[in-house]
């Protein structure tokens, strides 16, 4: 498997550690419960498009948003967390 | 004058093996250059009057013995003398005793590299002035092509001989080849 | 028999070798199974279950058979394929899975109960009594199952691993790959063509064939002199590429040395990661036997196989041979045997109404019934028309058709397709991305296709890599017939008591297809694996269409209905050793050595890991004889006089910007935009779902500049962990943070005369409150001091650039020294944490929160990360396990992992209160002491509780207590 890293280029999955769904990224405001547990625990698990956090830990340290997908295992794009749109 | 002793992260005569020589190479003072936000302006115009210009990913800048090295995104390394010019404009941090340095050199290099790190380093991929943080094998480093036959590898001090022994690894395979 | 004149063999370069202790000739350009026909050899093994004698059957990575164990100096490689095995000289080889000898087989038994050993046999015979199966079914299976045996040592060869990058992946160089590579290679791709051979050149080494009117050799050898002298062609022989992998990798092992004598460095093997743009599958097509009773004999090998062997090799495999097949390669092998003055017996053609005019007897319409011979063939039964003859013959020649060598495009779930012309799957379309089949892998047999396929595929490689590049004038190659009329058993095969070959590797018949279909494992994939059919190295190389297509005759489907099983990488067996080449002794992780490691080591220390690091355990004296006792004595000596630690490996983190204490204030539960400069706080840091993540202290060098510290084990995961923060939380934030542990040695000073140590080194009084910290000049050295401590003690910590830690070391040593003090190792300060009470990872393992931990004060007002989960119901009050620390009634030894129950209350899952996560013996307290987790622990202190180690034997009696044993005040630290 290769990632695409905005900033270094195709590299080998080796040199990224697999974090979890794109979804840590929207933390909740307030201590809502229920909030906190969807967003802590709550997780779809697609057969198809799925957005996941990789870091790029032996490379530009930066954590990506790798959409991909479970099916074909093709990578469609690859964002950097830090310059991510507005959701 | 400092009484203590300094000591390189590494001491150990070059190897020459087939058409590969690893060398320890002490690089001089590395600083890491971190823009403050809002500062980037500031600190081209600092690096200008170094004769530099802050590098684009995965390149490094040269100019008078200085490299300054993409190591990040907003950082990079300045190898060669200390910064000046440039205080309070970047965070900057002396990552001088932090790595160990080694320069791979000869028609072999190439190929040595390949055993270790997961990167295409074709000439027409990575030429010199180039710069991959990538793993050697399992250690993280930062890796520099000098020239179409050398490469500069950096990695933690502290895995300096592990470094060491995994080149030799490599360049003693590839020589042995038939 | 050699033939005189014929062949690609080096006659100029002969090499003797030895098979099962008898020595032989061979030539360099041999394998071992040509140079063994050459010499008459042809048993060379006994098959997997029943022992039946087996020969070789063909000439390539495909065998079944032939399988044998080479021998060299440290090393005993077991089922290497003699196809495959390349010739040298002093190569020893032994041949496998029988005893005494190859001849006389004892296990050769398992032939005679061969009805008792059918499909399925495991699942009937040893289900009864149970009691049998450890004692005597699984020994007596495990004795007899595999085939060759490992040396039993550890293998001490070198292997090589290595990435390789390409425009553009040939696999395969006989005509398609060699016309694909020259293709690209032409219009400046970077191009690596790798081939399983030592040879290149594909069938086209075997056949007699012409390009361009001359012998097709000529174009092979002009090919690769053009493609070896381009700069951006990487020839790769003796590489089988092994499996196709996401993003356009390709896995491919190369036998490097294996060809050759042994030699000190030489690798073995290289296991090859190769990333391409695009990829051509060339890699040609398999020939097919076909099943009849006894078609396993010695002497019976695949049509192509003969012709390789006579037109290649130069080598005769028999001196009467019978050729048998359902298309035109059969007579076209009787013609090459033929034309190398080798007799043929007769040519036996499924197909009704072909010629038979040739100069040698030719049957029409016939089939092949039957066997004969004990050790290897005599005489075949032909079945014709009008009856059965028997022919005299010593070898048998068979073609069944070909399956194109597809195995590849299944890799990441592509499903071939059936094609009712060719009677064979060929690969589908875009089953593995940038993969396109071309040639006999794509089912376009002759060398005319072959070679308009590989240039036509190479075309749209060049396209989908953004590349112009117009088709050139192909060379002129002639194609011949196949004319195939499929028959896959012949009829009769598989009755009660006669047994045809399905799968030589597995030892599957008909017959045993044939009783999964009535025992209803109809599905392709159940057939799979109640017979074993295609399973292990065999991934349906030569087994599979013949095995589905008897079962699609036998559950009366079709065969696209039937499906195909699924080939798996690798495609031909890779060593793990090569795989995980350079990962024995100290390639397996990269060691972390302190500045201080060489030190350390001349003092006799013991180095244990953490982590990657490699730490002092102590420092023994003389007359200590054990570890407890220097240990001891270095715990007093901190408590009473001073002890120098190196505490490098822990992480620090480098943390600037105009946000860096709000930043700080996020990802710690306590406040630190507070702390005034030149100060130094202790730091909670939680994970987001409320557990402890990690400790530790931070200072705050100037108003914008922190230096966090972390636990040695969590340095790289609290950097993982702050990069996320920064870059999902706090990017637009002025915040700048880098790892500086390798850049700073850092030592700790403890005890009541750590000050005193300190001013010997510094040349002068320091004065630092608790939990101060300074810069400072060490000996003309830009140093940092920081007064805390992990002891209990008085406690410095000071920092040097790394280059002078090995120095400063030795300085602290030689003035504690005369001071009555001295190092101290991971041991004794593992003791003097647990007499204070301060946790390591061993509390905070991942599953603790802030209130078991005791420090939930410590999670201010303020947002934090970890904070809303921190107070979910169940990670606070009195069901939580808390920490407490545990002192034994009478003197005796405590374990961690042993957990706590109430006095008098069994010990059993039902009744646990709790478990030990850290203990030592202390000197300071003369007693064992326990760091543990107590449900509700806090409110039970001075309670007893039973602490029990079933592992250990260990059931002790303790007071629970508080988890500070020593100086609760901290008055020595605060001195």
């Amino acid at each position: 498997m290769r990632i695409t890293c905005p900033l270094c280029g195709p590299r080998d999955r080796r040199e990224f550690y697999y974090y979890g769904a794109e979804a840590y990224l929207h933390r909740p405001a307030g201590d809502d419960a229920v909030a906190w547990d969807a967003y802590l625990h709550l997780r779809n698990n697609p057969a198809g498009e799925t957005r996941d956090l990789w870091y790029h830990e032996a490379g530009c340290a930066q954590w990506l948003v790798v959409t991909r997908n479970t099916v074909s295992h093709s990578v469609s794009t690859v964002e950097l967390v830090a310059e991510r749109g507005a959701p | 004058m400092p009484s203590l002793i300094a000591k390189a992260p590494l001491t150990a005569t070059p190897l020459q093996i087939g058409g590969a020589k690893l060398s320890a190479i002490d690089p001089g003072p590395i600083t890491s250059v971190a823009p403050f936000r809002g500062k980037e302006a500031a600190v081209a115009v600092a690096l200008e009057r170094l004769g530099l210009s802050f590098p684009a990913p995965g390149q490094y800048v040269e100019s008078n013995g200085l490299r300054l090295v993409w190591t990040g995104r907003d950082q990079a390394f300045l190898i060669g003398a200390a910064p000046e010019g440039l205080e309070g404009l970047a965070a900057l941090t002396d990552q001088s005793d932090g790595w160990a340095a080694l320069l791979l050199e000869g028609p072999a290099a190439e190929a040595v590299l390949a055993r270790l790190y997961p990167l295409d380093l074709r000439a027409s991929v990575f030429p010199p002035g180039h710069a991959s943080r990538s793993a050697l094998n399992h250690m993280l480093s930062i890796l520099l092509r000098t020239g179409a036959d050398s490469f500069q590898i950096m990695v933690f001090r502290s895995m300096a001989q592990t470094a060491w022994h995994e080149l030799h690894a490599a360049m003693t395979g590839l020589a042995a080849r038939p | 028999m050699r033939i005189d004149g014929k062949g690609l063999i080096d006659r100029g370069s002969p090499v003797r070798f030895r098979f099962d202790g008898v020595e032989y000739d061979g030539f360099r350009g041999d394998t071992l199974a040509s140079a063994l026909l050459a010499n008459g050899v042809k048993l060379v093994g006994r098959s997997f279950k029943y022992h039946r004698p087996r020969g070789v059957l063909t000439a390539g990575s495909e065998e079944p058979n032939a399988l044998v164990e080479v021998i060299e100096r440290g090393q005993q490689t077991p089922n290497v394929r003699a196809t495959v095995q390349e010739v040298y000289d002093g190569l020893q080889a032994r041949s496998q899975n029988r005893w005494p000898s190859l001849k006389y087989d004892l296990l050769a038994v398992n032939d005679l109960a061969a009805p008792f050993l059918s499909a399925g046999f495991y699942y009937k015979t040893f289900m009864w009594p149970r009691s049998f199966w450890e004692k005597l079914y699984e020994p007596m299976i495990r004795r007899a199952a595999g085939l060759g045996r490992l040396s039993g040592r550890h293998d001490q060869a070198v292997y090589e691993k290595a990435f390789a990058f390409c425009d553009l992946l040939v696999i395969g160089a006989g005509p398609t790959g060699l016309q694909a590579a020259l293709t690209a290679a032409r219009a400046g791709a970077d191009v690596i063509l790798a081939d399983e051979d030592a040879r290149m050149g594909g069938r086209l080494l075997s056949e007699l064939e012409a390009i361009d009117g001359s012998p097709a050799l000529e174009w092979v050898a002009a090919v690769l002199a053009e493609l070896a002298a381009l700069p951006n062609v990487r020839l790769m022989p003796r590489t089988t590429v092994t499996g196709a992998y996401d993003g356009g990798t390709y896995g491919a092992l190369e036998r490097v040395g294996l060809h050759l004598p042994e030699a000190a460095d030489r690798p073995r093997e290289c296991f090859w990661r190769i990333v391409a743009g695009q990829a051509v599958l060339a890699a040609g097509a398999l020939e097919r036997p076909i099943a009849f009773e006894d078609n396993d004999r010695p002497g019976i090998l695949l049509a192509s196989a003969v012709r390789s062997y006579v037109n290649r090799y130069g080598v005769a495999p028999g001196s009467r041979v019978a050729v048998f097949g359902n298309n035109d390669d059969a007579r076209r092998t009787a013609r090459d045997l033929m034309a190398a003055g080798i007799r043929v017996a007769a040519l036996i053609d499924s197909r009704a109404g072909v010629s038979t005019d040739e100069d040698f007897p030719v049957y029409a319409g016939a089939v092949v019934s039957g066997t004969r011979g004990r050790l290897a063939l005599d005489e075949i039964t032909v079945q014709h028309a009008n009856g059965t003859v028997q022919i005299a013959a010593d070898c048998l020649a068979i073609s069944g058709g070909w399956n194109p060598t597809l195995h590849l495009t299944c890799h990441m779930n592509g499903r071939p397709i059936w094609n009712d012309d060719l009677a064979s799957f060929v690969p589908s379309r875009g089953a593995v991305p940038g993969l396109t089949a071309a040639g006999a892998a794509n089912g376009a047999f002759g060398t005319a296709a072959c070679l308009a396929e590989g240039q036509a595929a190479a075309l749209a490689a060049l396209q989908a890599l953004g590349r112009v590049a117009k088709p050139a004038p192909l060379p002129v190659a002639e194609d011949f017939g196949y004319g195939l009329q499929p028959l896959w058993a012949v009829p009769g095969s598989g009755k009660a008591h006669g047994r045809a070959w399905l799968d030589f590797a597995n030892d599957v018949t008909v017959k045993d297809v044939k009783l999964a279909a009535v025992e209803n494992y109809a599905s392709v994939e159940h057939m799979k694996r109640y017979t074993t059919q295609g399973m292990a190295p065999d991934q349906g190389k030569n087994s599979n269409i013949g095995a589905l297509a008897v079962l699609a005759d036998a559950t009366g489907r079709g065969i696209p209905e039937t499906g195909t099983t699924t080939y798996r990488p690798p495609f031909v067996p890779v060593p793990i050793a090569a795989m995980g080449a350079g990962g024995r002794g100290k390639g397996f992780a990269p060691q972390r050595l302190m500045t201080s490691h060489s030190a350390s080591v001349a003092l006799g220390a013991p180095m244990i890991e953490a982590g990657l690091w490699y730490r002092p355990s102590y420092f023994p004296r003389p007359g200590e004889a054990t570890w407890r006792e220097a240990c001891d004595r270095e715990v007093r000596m901190v408590r009473q006089v001073v002890g120098v630690c190196d505490v490098s490996t822990l992480g620090k983190i480098d943390i600037q910007g105009a946000d860096a204490a709000r930043f700080l204030d996020l990802v710690y539960t306590n406040t630190f935009s507070s702390l005034p400069v030149g100060r130094v706080r202790y730091g909670l840091m939680l994970r987001e779902d409320g557990h402890v993540l990690d400790d530790g202290t931070t200072a705050r060098l100037g108003d914008s500049h922190f230096l966090m510290t972390t636990t040695t084990a969590a340095a790289g995961l609290v950097m993982r962990h702050l990069d996320f923060i920064q870059q999902a939380f706090c990017a637009d934030w002025d915040l700048r943070t880098i790892s500086v542990t390798e850049s700073w040695a850092q030592f700790a000073i403890a005890g009541p005369k750590a000050r005193d140590l300190l001013a010997a080194v510094m040349d002068g009084p320091v004065v630092l409150p608790f939990m101060g910290c300074m810069d400072v000049q060490e000996q003309g050295v830009a140093a940092r001091l920081f007064r805390i401590s992990f002891s209990g003690e008085e406690g410095y910590e000071i920092a040097v650039p790394a280059r002078y830690g090995e120095a400063l070391f030795r300085d602290l040593l030689a003035r504690a020294e005369v001071m009555g003090g001295g190092p101290y190792g991971m041991e004794a300060l593992n003791v003097l944490r647990i007499e204070k009470g301060f946790i390591t990872h061993a509390e905070i393992h991942g599953r603790t929160t802030a209130f078991d931990i005791g420090m939930e004060k410590m999670v201010a007002a303020k947002d934090c990360i970890g904070k809303a989960a921190a107070r979910r119901p169940g990670l606070v009050g009195p069901a939580r396990e808390q920490l407490v620390g545990l002192k034994p009634l009478a003197d005796a030894p405590l374990t961690a992992g042993a957990h706590l129950y109430a006095p008098g209350a069994a010990a059993s899952r039902d009744n646990d209160q709790g478990y030990v996560t850290s203990v030592c013996y202390s000197p300071t307290l003369e007693s064992w002491l326990a760091l543990a987790f107590l449900k509700d622990g806090r409110a039970r202190l001075g309670e007893s509780i039973r602490l029990v180690d079933p592992l250990r034997q260990i059931d002790v009696i303790c007071t629970v207590c508080d988890p500070v044993f020593h100086d609760k005040e901290g008055k020595k630290l605060r001195a």
